[in-house]
């Protein structure tokens, strides 16, 4: 009779099932063994769980058919993590098997037993582990090469006492090449999980080796090598260009991840050739065909090669460039696929493809994926922006764009106009008037945002522009806050050109923003637009219409040192998400950073986008705009902890966060606001005329949005003080934080503090050099700020700093720099040279490194100018867990130069009066309230601050 | 390396998992089905999606997901070219690769994946070896299986695992000798609405099916090997001897392989064998379009084309299509407005036309996008390139084979826009 091919995926496992398959199991009949433990496997694979036949199961492992053999060990690899000691059972068949005459089954054995992972089990495993590693069969001899790797990630330690790692490294020399593309295989893995056990000492005789056996193993084993190959660092160019001459076959390989590894290979490697060689420019024009040929692959294997192209475009340019066609996009490309290859065309763009290039975009933008045609309608901008001559004709593809009036088409459209303009500024306004036409259809925010600014920016060519933006004002409020805050800069911009027209459309925006508003930014703005415009008109119209910066060409390039290492990580995930691997792979921390070999020429090819913006107009370094992060960090740093305990620092309390205004900044707003409604009262002096002021003045000037960060900081940092109780010295100073990471230095960290010690602001930092080269000629500078702090002396690093140096500097500061108001306030951006490069990098000092010693007010004078302040200017805040009371209070605060006037007792809460004095001579008068036995203070500043003339 | 396997099929549902290191949860699929779920199209998800503990590398082949877990830094194109390699074993060993069958034979599904991997790294891959290890299963064999009490696992070590040629094994014996080869080749092109053509590129491969006894030795020579710049080959062809002689020299393994894939880029000058003339166009105002679309050869070398399949993707705002073919026969999907043209072949004396009228939803607005026109085609005994075989001869073995060479020429991605 012959049964029917069992169904064993519909068969439920059931008690009775399992009753009815151990019966079966457990027959004498061979055949029905065999089916019952197919039935078995059949419901592991779909996941039900057939443990409790473990014994059952077990007890066919010991018969001369191959095929119920293998089942059973793959039963046993899924349960016997379950069930060690019933596995155990097995042990004794395992080291027979792998005595076995027959290579298969010695070979299943050991593999079998790796994958068991019950600690028992892989002490048994040792003894046939040793000796299959040097059995007289390769298939052998590669089956347990693999099991190192997997014993190692069971048991590592026991990997190294039983000295496996050395048997497998003496592999990498087998005679058989499958053999040396697994050892490889499994140190890489072995490595990966130690990342400075220099397991892979690579030498020229293990690369030549690697070599050999590159061309007879099998793909899989060719990545293995490739991939292995790509740590190495070539003694000289030469070695460089015959290890690179051996590589470039692989790259007709018809498996697309050896193709990737060998460009990896050839990529690094390339970097030591000199380029007027013969041989640089043979292997250029090579790497460009299968790199071509990635792309006519499956959707999947293209986005890899895509997301990886996009890297090597922006290394060596040159390699594709004549590509430029095969990026086009076809109309069925998964979206994923068509995102990238837009990308790159726009990378690729070039005065000499423009027109091509163009006119896909422009098919694009009817394309039917919205996103997609977003995307394409961005992509001509960019490319007017990169490719000088091709604006004109960008610029009427968008217009012609505009014409289609598909909605979401003309707002990019607009966005985009709107960078157009900032880069070529006086140049394409003749189409002002066709986006007029399409101002009732934009409704984001984006889009609406760009038009406003188009229309304050020109607003002299437009006629109708008061009532353009007049149209805008009447739903002011529903507007999201990027609109409200461009209205009101379009509006004050409009009314400074035409003062006549628009006075009154200036005072409604105004009055709307600050008094109808429930946005500080967006009040704050609103207020310096008022106090600029009421007391110096001339000083507004510099300041509002001041010239601005161009736009940078590329603003998406991956920073240099970034992708040198990406390149070095071709074809993994790292190159796929464009990160460091030591930024997402788990279990591979403290991976090395890998370097592009001899990057001697890299200055002058690779021009770093900061230097290149630096150039284009403003000599101060770019902006970085620290996050609030940061500031939320020092907000953390409070540390009001009695000195004996040194426990962590409390939590951030909400309260503290809500109330955390800027005391200078917010001061200055209410100062301002007090201004306006009541000029009678008269300043003490011209607070911040000079100094604040023209830092106003700058800020809008530089960019009208770069008053969206809301100036917040110089509160937190006052609280910062409280930290320096626990000190000897008296002084609260910050630990030293990493201020250039070496990555972005080039190999030079910079991290650092400041104090100030004796009455002498003091910049405290640690330089160390992690590159490979001496570094010399340190020199360093500030961008101006918001107190002129500026450097007394040069800096001393007067002896070279050679490899893993690391030195200390102490920077002694003065404070008569020039002065520009800030954004965090004590924000504080930096230039270090030394002899590779320029770095620019930010930091914040605490504001109480400003406070001088002379800041103790005397007390008539104190009570005078307290009882002056209006009580409806002042702030209270909040501090959480402070154990200490009100005089070790004191005492700790004064070592930071906050003097205490005067204490009180009212109600068992002691009130301290404090002052301290800024470095520029403002007067910052303070109530604490401390109660006993609660560990909250509270503080009280009254917003008023005296100038005093120091000089 | 890959930790583990989960195939998913179009509803949702997990119906095989593997691992080959230790257990990974198939909740870890939870994060494929929101990125499909974010995805529009199946195709559209991403093959590479970051998970807080691992990656998950997919591809979606016969409409089941083949999703890979990765702990690890992997080369994600090695995870992609071996679950291409999983299918088409697959594909090889049931015919077909679908849930049914995976289904069905799931027992060789699981050892054919234990053999393929061992601790995430490719074991045995080369459909050859495989075969030997795992004999497919055919209905005749599960009888003879049943009544014998024999096997379907190999029980020596396949010959091939270990030699200088892992792809060919040895003892092979044919009564017919014979190798065939055929010369295929895919066009892709964009040609732009007014019949220029913007980008034109040709995938060619030469597939083989060689049935020879023992250890034959093969060279292949071209008329014209210049057109070969960028290839890639199996790892039987000496690239030694190709780069000095543009001669392919190979032994070949047993049965079905590519020998070769090459590319003939966009820089070459592409012949465009069709040519398109159409008029699809929608009047502001008016709730009709018209349609009128032309298909005619071009630089066919008097050869026909054949098997002709036009497809379009209507604008959204098309309710309806009323259209007269001359030949052949059209759908309209008023669903996915996928309209689609069996032409069959293309008669230069009658040229097929296809004209009518669209409807639009009344009052709508005239739609913004254009549609692309996707045109299959097949040409016989021409391979459009103009590559041509010169000879093959055959050494190491005295038998005279039966040899034989195909030209074919089809559409890839060709689109025209309109």
């Amino acid at each position: 009779m012959l049964e029917p091919d069992p169904n064993y995926f519909s068969s439920f496992v059931c008690s009775g099932e399992i009753f009815e398959l151990k019966a079966e199991l457990n027959s004498d009949k061979k055949e029905k063994k065999k089916e019952a433990v197919k039935k078995v496997i059949a419901s592991m694979t779909v996941g039900k769980d057939v443990s409790a036949l473990f014994p059952d199961v077990v007890n066919c492992m010991q018969t001369d058919n191959l095929e119920l053999k293998k089942l059973v060990y793959l039963y046993l690899m899924n349960y016997a993590k379950s069930q060690p000691d019933m596995a155990i059972m097995a042990v004794n068949t395992f080291v027979k098997d792998c005595e076995d005459p027959n290579p298969l089954i010695r070979a299943l054995a050991v593999r079998t037993m790796g994958c068991i992972r019950v600690d028992k089990i892989t002490e048994y495993l040792c003894e046939p582990l040793r000796k299959c590693l040097k059995d007289e069969d390769p298939y052998v001899r590669k089956t347990a090469a693999v099991c190192v790797a997997k014993l190692h990630d069971i048991n590592a330690q026991l990997v190294e006492d039983q000295g496996f790692l050395d048997t497998l490294k003496d592999l990498i020399s087998d005679s058989n090449p499958m053999v040396v593309a697994n050892a490889v295989a499994a140190l890489s893995e072995i490595a990966e999980s130690h990342p400075n056990s220099n397991l892979m000492d690579l030498n020229p005789q293990t690369i030549n080796k690697l070599l050999t056996a590159l061309n007879e193993c099998t793909e899989w084993g060719q990545i293995f090598i490739l991939d292995c190959l790509a740590n190495y660092t070539p003694r000289d160019d030469r070695e460089s260009q015959s290890i690179c001459e051996r590589v470039t076959p692989r790259l007709s390989h018809a498996n697309s991840a050896v193709v990737l590894s060998a460009v990896k290979v050839l990529m690094k490697f390339m970097e030591m050739l000199p380029k007027d060689l013969d041989y640089y420019g043979t292997l250029l024009k090579k790497l460009a065909p299968p790199l071509v040929t990635l792309l006519s692959a499956e959707p999947e294997l293209q986005y890899v090669a895509l997301r990886n192209i996009n890297l090597i475009v922006q290394r060596r340019p040159e390699i594709l460039k004549h590509e430029m066609k095969v990026f086009f996009v076809k109309y069925n490309d998964p979206i994923y696929v068509k995102l990238e290859k837009l990308d790159i065309m726009i990378r690729l763009a070039s005065q000499a493809n423009i027109a091509q290039v163009l006119a896909e975009l422009k098919e694009y933008a009817t394309e039917v994926d919205v996103d997609f045609v977003r995307k394409a309608v961005r992509a001509i901008g960019r490319c007017a922006i990169k490719v000088e001559q091709s604006a004109e004709r960008c610029v009427s593809t968008l217009l012609d764009l505009i014409q289609t009036k598909v909605n979401y088409v003309v707002q990019e459209a607009i966005v985009v106009i709107k960078d157009i303009f900032r880069k070529y500024p006086n140049k394409y306004e003749s189409v002002i008037a066709t986006l007029c036409e399409n101002l009732d259809s934009l409704d984001e925010p984006e889009a609406r945002a760009a038009m406003i600014w188009i229309v304050g920016e020109y607003a002299e060519r437009i006629d109708n522009a008061d009532e353009l933006l007049e149209s805008f004002l009447e739903g002011f409020h529903d507007e999201s806050t990027q609109v409200q805050l461009q209205l009101l800069t379009a509006i004050v911009k409009l009314f400074l050109k035409k003062p006549t027209e628009t006075q009154e459309l200036v005072q409604q925006v105004l009055s709307l923003a600050t008094q109808d508003s429930d946005n500080p930014d967006l009040r704050d703005r609103g207020y310096i637009y008022w106090r600029l415009l009421s007391t110096d008109p001339v000083a507004a119209k510099e300041v509002v219409l001041a010239e601005k910066p161009l736009i940078s060409e590329e603003t998406d390039l991956i920073e240099p040192t970034l992708l040198e290492e990406l390149i070095c990580h071709i074809g993994t995930l790292a190159s796929v998400y464009h990160k460091p691997p030591s930024a997402f792979v788990e279990g591979s921390r403290g991976v090395q950073h890998k370097r592009l070999p001899g990057s001697t020429g890299l200055g002058e090819s690779l021009e770093s986008p900061d230097t290149g913006s630096a150039a284009g107009g403003s000599d101060a370094p770019p902006a970085v705009i620290p996050s609030q992060g940061d500031l939320l960090g020092d907000l953390l740093n409070l540390d009001l902890t009695p000195p004996a305990t040194t426990g962590p620092p409390p939590p951030p309390t909400s309260g503290m966060q809500l109330g955390a205004m800027d005391l200078l900044g917010g001061g200055l707003d209410s100062l301002v606001f007090f201004l306006f409604l009541s000029p009678r009262v008269q300043l003490g002096g011209d607070l911040g005329g000079s100094s604040m002021g023209a830092g106003f003045g700058a800020a809008p000037a530089a960019s009208p949005a770069s008053f969206s960060a809301p100036v917040s900081g110089g509160l937190d940092d006052l609280f910062d003080l409280g930290g320096g109780v626990g000190m000897p010295m008296g002084a609260y100073n910050p630990p030293k934080t990493v201020w250039l990471p070496a990555m972005k230095g080039k190999g030079l960290e910079i991290s650092g503090t400041f104090a100030r010690r004796a009455g002498i602001i003091q910049m405290e930092m640690t330089l160390i050099n992690k590159a490979m080269s001496v570094m010399t000629d340190f020199a360093i500078q500030f961008n101006r700020n918001s107190f002129g702090i500026a450097p007394a002396g040069p800096l001393q690093v007067l002896t070279p700093l050679s490899p893993n140096q690391t030195i200390e500097v102490a920077l002694p500061l003065n404070t008569v720099g020039p002065v520009m108001k800030m954004d965090p306030l004590n924000n504080l951006q930096v230039a270090v040279k030394n002899n590779i490069d320029v770095f620019y990098f930010s930091c914040q000092y605490p504001i109480s490194v400003l406070f001088v010693e002379d800041g103790k007010m005397e007390r008539q004078v104190f009570l005078a100018t307290w009882k002056d302040i209006p009580n409806d200017n002042e702030s209270q805040f909040q501090i959480k867990d402070c154990h200490l009371n009100s005089d070790a209070a004191s005492s700790k605060l004064q070592g930071s130069n906050i003097f205490t006037i005067a204490k009180r007792t009212v109600d068992g809460q002691d009130m301290l009066y404090q002052s301290m004095k800024l470095t520029n001579s403002i007067w910052v008068l303070a109530e604490l309230r401390v109660q006993a036995g609660n560990p909250t203070y509270t503080v009280s500043i009254p917003l008023r601050l005296k100038e005093k003339k120091a000089h | 390396m890959i930790h583990s396997l989960f195939l998913i099929n179009a509803s949702g549902d997990i119906f095989l998992e593997k691992h080959w290191k230790s257990v990974v949860s198939r909740s870890v699929c939870d994060y494929f089905f929101e990125a499909q779920e974010r995805a529009t199209e199946p195709e559209n998800v991403p093959p590479v999606i970051p998970t807080p503990h691992h990656y998950l590398i997919s591809v979606l082949r016969h409409r089941i997901y083949f999703v890979a877990v990765i702990q690890s830094e992997v080369p994600p194109l090695f995870v992609i070219e071996f679950l291409h390699r999983v299918v088409d074993t697959f594909q090889d060993y049931f015919g077909v690769c679908t849930e049914a069958a995976i289904k069905d034979n799931v027992v060789v599904v699981y050892e054919l994946l234990e053999e393929m991997l061992d601790n995430g790294f490719p074991l045995a891959t080369e459909s050859n070896i495989l075969k030997e290890l795992i004999k497919p299963p055919t209905i005749l064999r599960t009888m003879v299986n049943t009544i014998t009490g024999s096997t379907n696992v190999g029980e020596q070590l396949p010959t091939g695992q270990l030699s200088v040629v892992p792809w060919r094994r040895t003892g092979v014996k044919y009564t017919n000798n014979e190798a065939y080869f055929d010369v295929v080749e895919e066009i892709d092109a964009i040609i732009d609405k007014s019949g220029s053509t913007i980008t034109a590129e040709i995938q060619g491969v030469i597939d083989a099916c060689v049935k020879l006894t023992g250890m034959p030795d093969l060279t292949l020579s071209f008329m014209n090997p210049r057109l070969l710049d960028d290839v890639s080959f199996h790892p039987c062809v000496r690239f030694k001897r190709w780069e000095a002689e543009r001669i392919l020299s190979f032994i070949p393994p047993d049965g079905n392989f590519r020998l070769l894939s090459y590319h003939v880029s966009s820089q070459n000058l592409v012949a465009i064998p069709v040519y398109v003339k159409h008029n699809i166009t929608f009047r502001e105002g008016s709730s009709q379009g018209r349609f009128d679309l032309t298909l005619g050869p071009k630089q066919t070398m008097g050869k026909a084309v054949e098997s002709v399949l036009v497809s379009s993707q209507l604008p959204r705002g098309v309710l309806n299509a009323n259209l007269n073919p001359s030949q052949g026969a059209y759908t309209f999907d008023p669903v996915t407005k996928l309209l689609t043209w069996d032409v069959g072949k293309i008669n230069p004396q009658k040229l097929p036309n296809l004209k009518g009228t669209m409807n639009l939803q009344a009052g709508a607005s005239k739609p913004d996008e254009n549609p692309t026109i996707n045109i299959q085609f097949k040409i016989q005994q021409m391979a459009i390139s103009g590559l041509k075989v010169n000879r093959l001869d055959m050494y190491g073995e005295k038998y005279k084979p039966f040899k034989g060479i195909k030209y074919m020429t089809k559409a890839g991605k060709f689109q025209v826009r309109t």
